[in-house]
């Protein structure tokens, strides 16, 4: 990589941007419309180094950066049954559900792990907003209520990145019984005394945001994300009036209450490790990047750790 | 005057005549309208039977909704004494879109709770169409908690379009205001039965709903999102709604099947809005059966029994 990648093509490409560009080699930002470069962008948590806008992150790139070293565990999650209700809209719910496995490689809205964060072992959980708008199915219940068992058999805390639409309607009536079920992974973790950290991302909206996603120990949200029970659309619909700037956004949400803070991305694994670290009543952590636990079996563990 | 719906009209078209007829008799003395009037009823009775018997999905949410319908206030004015309604969520105002209070249910003081569409256009607004803002799921929370507290059973009465969008709503906290109160309903060591008694609208309706017995009444609905709603998403085109409807399986015989629900209660011929007294005995009589059903249970029992129903949940599908 040089300057003439690094600086001019960028340039040269906001000037000409409705050139077709290589798919995976630039992404331009949603907001403000800067080309960023695949790497770079991925190097910043694929928040845009021009505005700071939060773009989507798969679970996995998110797990990668999370934990120590980018290593961690998936968790097995109980397969539910396929296609519950034999739904079809315009198209077949199985055929939906192969389209997103294609288009996502991956199998469900949800992944599952364990590993450490800054030495301290935790298990998350991250929904995926790329997977049929991240939807809440008897999957995703499984999975919220896999980990909240897994949390609970290693006494370890769990960490929950939220983005979803809502409830999967494809599963009817089903979708929306995991309101329940994962409120009651929840109270499996509250009985355990293990902290429970919710971190909202753009977008948690409907049957998501009221269930699991606002019964954490502690909401963060990412900045700007959409937070919501109805979408601004079916307000503006209903009180047929035009909502506020910012409004159901995460700074919005945290002026109102219902947020703790609102974190940018690139600081979240540091405030995530702080907090968890405090409610566990553990000596404070060792900043920065850290190798995959295994390898690192000689050097100093964490506990003994200076304080900075 | 019963209101008809749409797909009541040719029985709207013979009951009017037959109601002719008699009102001709009646200034005509020497008419003698009596068989002819009995034989449209017989028609009229015959058609009722053929358009409840298989009533579609669409059609049985607009039974559903039926102004006329019995609604949470007529039957805790039929099957309760003693009713004292309790007010307010203690934070900033009484939601009157959910009604609740103590009650005596055949002597026994139990705590009900439901949500009140009101029956015309003044009660409609003030109960806000029965869409409740935060206010009212944390009054909900508040004497949910109280029951536990004393021992009381709750009942809840389940008849909402769905939780009120709208700004304050939003803005007071709508997502924690549902989210505590399914919590809540999932924490309280006492009996807790519903009955689905018109519309069960999404997450507005699990919040009272998440109970150890569930039960419908025959044509009422349980949805995660309305047939209008989704046809709109899904189909792009709110037309439809009979489709999404269909698809979504939202009657209490498909609920019922996928173990989501656990008894569904009879209506009268041609739905509850044409047999109120009938109608709402069923329901207190499948009340005092699902509460005796819970009798002699322990807090730590119901509790664990209510989360096993619902973490168990999702195992049986419905067949093609």
């Amino acid at each position: 990589m040089n300057w003439i990648t690094n600086y001019v093509r960028p340039r040269i490409n906001s000037i000409f941007s409705r050139r077709e560009t290589p798919e995976n080699l630039w992404q331009k930002c949603d907001e403000c419309g800067t080309m960023l470069f695949h790497r770079e962008l991925s190097d910043n948590l694929n928040v845009c180094s021009s505005c700071g806008h939060h773009m989507a992150i798969t679970p996995r790139e998110r797990f990668r950066a999370l934990f120590d070293g980018a290593v961690f565990n998936e968790i097995n999650v109980p397969e539910p049954k396929a296609d519950p209700l034999n739904f079809r809209d315009q198209k077949r719910y199985p055929d939906r559900m192969k389209a997103a496995q294609k288009s996502t490689g991956e199998k469900e809205a949800m992944l599952v792990a364990t590993g450490e964060i800054g030495r301290t072992p935790v298990v998350a959980i991250a929904q995926d907003f790329s997977f049929m708008g991240g939807s809440m199915g008897m999957y995703v219940g499984n999975a919220i209520i896999a980990a909240a068992q897994e949390a609970v058999k290693l006494q370890r805390p769990l960490i929950l990145f939220s983005a979803a639409g809502g409830a999967r309607m494809q599963e009817g009536i089903l979708s929306l019984m995991q309101m329940p079920r994962t409120t009651v992974a929840v109270q499996m973790l509250k009985e355990a005394g293990l902290p429970y950290i919710v971190v909202l991302t753009h977008p948690t909206t409907g049957g998501v945001t009221a269930s699991y996603a606002m019964l954490g120990d502690v909401h963060i949200a990412e900045p700007n994300a959409l937070i919501c029970f109805a979408g601004p659309r079916v307000i503006e619909q209903t009180i047929r009036e035009k909502l506020p700037e910012g409004f159901q956004r995460a700074e919005y949400l945290l002026d109102h209450g219902m947020l703790d803070r609102v974190t940018p991305r690139g600081q979240m694994r540091d405030e995530l490790i702080g907090i968890v670290r405090m409610l566990l009543n553990l000596p404070p952590a060792i900043k920065g990047d850290l190798p995959a636990p295994d390898d690192t079996a000689t050097e100093t563990p964490a506990e003994d750790a200076p304080k900075e | 005057m019963t209101q008809y719906l749409d797909f009541e009209k040719p029985l709207a078209e013979i009951e009017g005549t037959a109601e002719e007829l008699r009102a001709m008799g009646r200034q005509n003395e020497d008419m003698d309208v009596t068989e002819e009037a009995a034989a449209l009823d017989a028609k009229a009775a015959k058609l009722l039977e053929e358009l409840y018997k298989s009533l579609t999905p669409w059609r049985k949410c607009q039974v559903a909704r039926h102004p006329q319908r019995p609604h949470c206030r007529d039957y805790i004015e039929a099957l309760f004494t003693e009713y004292t309604p309790l007010a307010g969520d203690r934070n900033f105002a009484d939601d009157h879109a959910v009604m609740g209070g103590l009650a005596r249910l055949n002597d026994r003081p139990v705590m009900v709770i439901g949500h009140e569409k009101g029956n015309d256009t003044k009660s409609r607004i003030e109960r806000n169409f029965g869409m409740a803002r935060p206010e009212g799921y944390r009054k909900a929370v508040r004497l949910m908690q109280m029951a536990g507290k004393f021992g009381l059973p709750v009942i809840t009465l389940v008849d909402t379009p769905g939780a009120y969008p709208g700004k304050g709503a939003e803005e007071r906290g709508q997502s924690e205001a549902i989210a505590r109160a399914t919590e809540t309903c999932l924490q309280i060591g006492v009996p807790l039965v519903s009955v689905v008694i018109g519309e069960g609208g999404s997450g507005g309706a699990v919040a009272f709903a998440t109970a150890n017995r569930v039960a419908m009444l025959e044509h009422s609905v349980y949805s995660v999102i309305s047939p209008e709603g989704c046809a709109s998403i899904l189909w792009k085109d709110s037309e439809k709604m009979r489709e999404a409807a269909e698809a979504l399986r939202l009657t209490a015989d498909d609920l019922k099947k996928l173990g989501v629900i656990d008894r569904i209660i009879a209506e009268p011929m041609g739905g509850a809005h044409r047999g109120k007294a009938e109608t709402i005995a069923a329901v207190g009589k499948a009340i005092a059966d699902m509460l005796g059903q819970l009798d002699g249970k322990d807090a730590t029992t119901l509790i664990q029994e209510r989360r096993k129903k619902f973490l168990d949940m999702g195992a049986t599908g419905l067949a093609a």
